[in-house]
């Protein structure tokens, strides 16, 4: 009787839980973000899979400079090592006594600044890309706050709602520990996005790894960045800047979709979120986890 | 109650005659005399590296507690963000300011610069007393700025607005912005002293050009001092002001700018990099000359890389800020003056490595940390390099791959240093060799655990992670692991080093004046093991 009763409940309950997701995902336009994460995974050895040019222009600039910074250190070590075993004192008993040698000590100085410029070179090309933030498709103003993130979209009036970390124990499947959030930023593909950063207490660091993008949001100034991302999918980012008790507890979430996904999600997120317009409310409150989810349901 | 004390021990002196090396015509001090009021800079030298001794504990003892809590994700071992945050600001504090600079500028220092130039002391004996126990009391104040209430947490760059009076309302914040204060008067008038001694009062024929390498790079650093204490004092000063007196200097609210006390900040705090590890490179200069058994090569060029670095140290400063919203202009040549330094620095590797070329190198302990200090500041000055691309920064500003960089330079190099001038010094200094297998144990097992915890946070920082945090995504859990077992192999190999300092403080063997033999050419080597109470009896000429 028991066990009828309890394979009955567990067959209304997986319907149930189809259904419901089903639903969420019909109803959220950024459900296909989901199928591409760009995550750190574990034992990680290198930069993030590049979700932007100018993280993929970083990725190569640091391939440049620390092979040839490997090169160096490898060349010092051959050198160390060779002198630890040629003039070892049990080999060379009788220590030379010269001191100057003016032919090697001009080249151990033009050598490494010969290396510099070669450095230089693309390296102060790739600050001035970063820095051209110039025709933005669009401008989202990303304000830090002790422990969220708050995103207002310049173009869209009114969209402004604040961006908390899924706590560990509203986890849902999916999520990922410490880098989810409740909403995310979302963002069409392909368009130059402008981040106008600032901060309405302390300092605050609004950091991208896969994107290549990090500034201070910094209280009575804005700073900006840009970034655009070719690829749907999902890519995180964390505060980077000590902020107080929980600063490792505001990660960013940002999903870039395509252009009709994106459209459609604005329909909903003014919808919701303009009502709602989230009051700053602390962590240990109850949080709109899955609001999309929830959204579908009362619709 | 000293005159009675002085003629009583008199008879005692003559007795004792030549062999009385430690009080020549003067008493014995008692011990409040001599250790609370010392006037001498060896006793001043030694109460300085115990001080560090003592901070290196609890910096260390900080330290291992954090790598405990990133041994695992969401990990419980410190109990709230509060904490962490108290912790990681007292452990950045305390080492920098507690433990490398005492040892090598006030320890070493305090010890060496008089003797290698021949003077008889420091040039303001009663200042010099009076800088340690400056350096105590904001040792004391840091300590509570740690322990009081929630401790202060803005992290040791202690930028405001975190350290203000609305984010940061405790005392403790307090503490912690005067122990600056207290440790910056310190190592000012450190400063003024050294520079007084070494430009007025070395021996005839001691000229400028003559000056052993360790003199040049504390003669440097303590100009370094004096240029830079006095903006973080300034900054400091404000930050009180702004907590305390409602001033707004880096209040956005009442027009003030949080990116101005960046600019203070950095102003001195790069200079301070050099402060801390030009020292390290004049001990590195002897220990590699001595035990290469030849002069140091490029000796003019080693002297003035220094003072190029020092001077070059203080146009750089915004490369801390390259994400703090300061200009694209600014940004290229902050990061073109930066890498200028890869210069002089390249100057002083390659010469230190001529400088064992064609020598007859003995692997002694001291010449094993000296190695391993220019190795693996060879890989920090790498990852320096690379962080120095603006470009770059962007995307490893604040996350692990700096933590892994600083501590390569700084952990692995400026400790390096000083545990190589440790046991290069320890006889001279104490009178009794150290036991040769256990430094060289406790080299090796510092060197592996060292590197097993730096190296993997390269990788963490690559990934993304950020500095700081008590608490990380799941993927960052392997490395942190590793760097977490490193970590405890290091502080596994502290008990070796206090094995050490037991087996030399009880060992009864006494050591010849140079014990180092031909490679050792510096004054000190040319009195008793250890040095007398008074160095010379007469003022040494040189040549």
């Amino acid at each position: 009787m028991n066990r009828v009763l309890g394979w009955g409940l567990g067959i209304i309950l997986l319907i149930g839980l189809g259904g419901h997701a089903a639903l969420a995902q019909s109803a959220d336009p950024t459900a296909a973000a989901d199928a591409y994460v760009n995550a750190p995974h574990d034992w990680q050895m290198w930069l993030p899979v590049s979700g932007s040019p100018m993280e993929a222009r970083i990725d190569w600039l640091m391939k440049y400079v620390l092979w040839i910074m490997t090169a160096i250190v490898g060349f010092v070590g051959l050198l160390m090592l060779y002198v630890m075993i040629n003039f070892r004192s049990g080999k060379n008993k009788t220590p030379a006594h010269f001191t100057h040698n003016a032919l090697i000590e001009v080249i151990w100085i033009v050598i490494p600044t010969l290396l510099l410029a070669v450095i230089i070179v693309p390296s102060i090309s790739l600050i001035y890309y970063e820095a051209d933030d110039s025709s933005p498709y669009m401008t989202i103003n990303v304000t830090g706050h002790q422990w969220y993130w708050e995103y207002s979209y310049q173009s869209v009036p009114g969209l402004d709602y604040t961006s908390y970390m899924v706590p560990d124990d509203k986890l849902q499947p999916g999520d990922i520990r410490r880098l989810s959030v409740d909403h995310p930023i979302v963002v069409p593909i392909g368009k130059k996005i402008k981040f106008n950063i600032t901060s309405a207490d302390v300092l605050h660091g609004f950091y991208l790894p896969s994107l290549g993008v990090q500034r201070y949001a910094i209280p009575g100034t804005v700073v900006t960045s840009w970034t655009i991302i070719p690829k749907v999918g999902t890519y995180y980012g964390e505060c980077n800047q000590i902020c107080g008790v929980n600063h490792d507890a505001m990660p960013i979430e940002i999903k870039a979709v395509s252009m009709d996904d994106y459209m459609a999600w604005i329909k909903v997120a003014q919808a919701n979120y303009v009502m709602n317009s989230y009051a700053p409310h602390p962590l240990s409150s109850p949080l709109p986890v899955n609001e999309f989810a929830d959204l579908a349901v009362t619709k | 109650m000293s005159s009675t004390t002085h003629d009583d021990h008199i008879p005692h002196e003559q007795a004792h005659g030549d062999h009385a090396h430690g009080d020549h015509g003067h008493a014995k001090p008692g011990f409040v005399r001599r250790w609370l009021m010392s006037t001498n800079h060896k006793d001043i030298g030694t109460l300085y590296i115990t001080s560090a001794v003592i901070a290196g504990c609890v910096g260390g003892i900080l330290s291992m507690i954090m790598r405990a809590q990133l041994m695992y994700p969401h990990n419980h071992i410190v109990s709230s963000g509060t904490e962490w945050n108290a912790i990681i600001t007292a452990h950045g504090l305390i080492m920098i300011f507690w433990m490398v600079m005492p040892a090598l500028i006030g320890g070493f220092g305090n010890w060496f610069v008089p003797m290698m130039i021949g003077a008889p002391d420091m040039a303001f004996p009663r200042l010099n007393n009076m800088s340690f126990w400056f350096l105590v009391m904001g040792f004391i104040f840091v300590m509570l700025g740690l322990l009081i209430g929630d401790g202060t947490g803005a992290g040791w760059t202690i930028y405001p607005p975190l350290d203000n009076a609305h984010y940061s309302p405790g005392i403790a914040t307090d503490f912690s912005l005067f122990s600056l204060h207290l440790a910056g008067i310190s190592s000012l008038l450190g400063a003024i002293n050294f520079i007084a001694t070494i430009l007025n009062m070395r021996a005839p024929g001691m000229t400028m050009h003559k000056m052993p390498l360790f003199v040049w790079a504390i003669l440097v650093t303590a100009f370094l001092l004096l240029l830079a204490i006095p903006v973080l004092a300034g900054a400091v000063t404000m930050l009180i002001m702004d907590r305390n007196f409602g001033t707004s200097f880096f209040e956005p609210a009442g027009g003030g700018d949080p990116v101005l006390f960046q600019h203070l900040f950095w102003f001195f705090g790069h200079p301070e990099v050099y402060i801390m590890i030009l020292p390290a490179f004049g001990v590195i200069s002897h220990v590699v000359s001595t035990f290469s058994k030849k002069p140091v090569f490029g000796y003019l060029g080693m002297a003035y890389a220094m003072v190029i670095i020092g001077f070059v140290g203080f146009v750089v400063w915004a490369h801390h800020m390259f994400v703090s919203g300061i200009s694209t202009d600014s940004r290229v040549y902050f990061e073109v003056a930066t890498l200028v330094i890869a210069v002089p620095t390249g100057i002083k590797i390659f010469s230190w490595i001529a400088t064992m070329w064609g020598g007859s190198i003995e692997f002694k302990t001291p010449m094993l940390w000296a190695i391993g200090f220019i190795f693996l500041f060879v890989i920090g000055g790498a990852t320096g390099v690379v962080l120095a691309n603006a470009g770059l920064d962007q995307e490893l500003h604040n996350d692990y791959f700096l933590i892994a960089h600083f501590h390569y330079v700084l952990s692995l190099g400026a400790v390096f240093a000083i545990f190589a001038g440790f046991y290069y010094w320890i006889g001279k200094m104490s009178g009794h060799p150290y036991p040769e297998f256990w430094g060289k144990v406790h080299f090796w097992t510092t060197f592996i655990g060292v590197n097993l915890t730096f190296f993997p946070q390269h990788f963490l920082g690559l990934a993304g992670m950020p500095r700081r945090y008590p608490d990380y995504p799941d993927a960052f859990a392997g490395w942190n692991f590793v760097s977490s077992v490193g970590a405890m192999i290091s502080g596994a190999s502290t008990a070796v080093f206090f094995y050490v300092l037991y087996r030399i403080f009880t060992s009864k063997e006494k050591l010849a004046d140079n014990y180092w033999g031909e490679g050792a050419t510096t004054l000190e080597w040319a009195v008793p093991s250890p040095a007398p109470h008074h160095t010379f009896e007469d003022v040494p000429v040189i040549r």
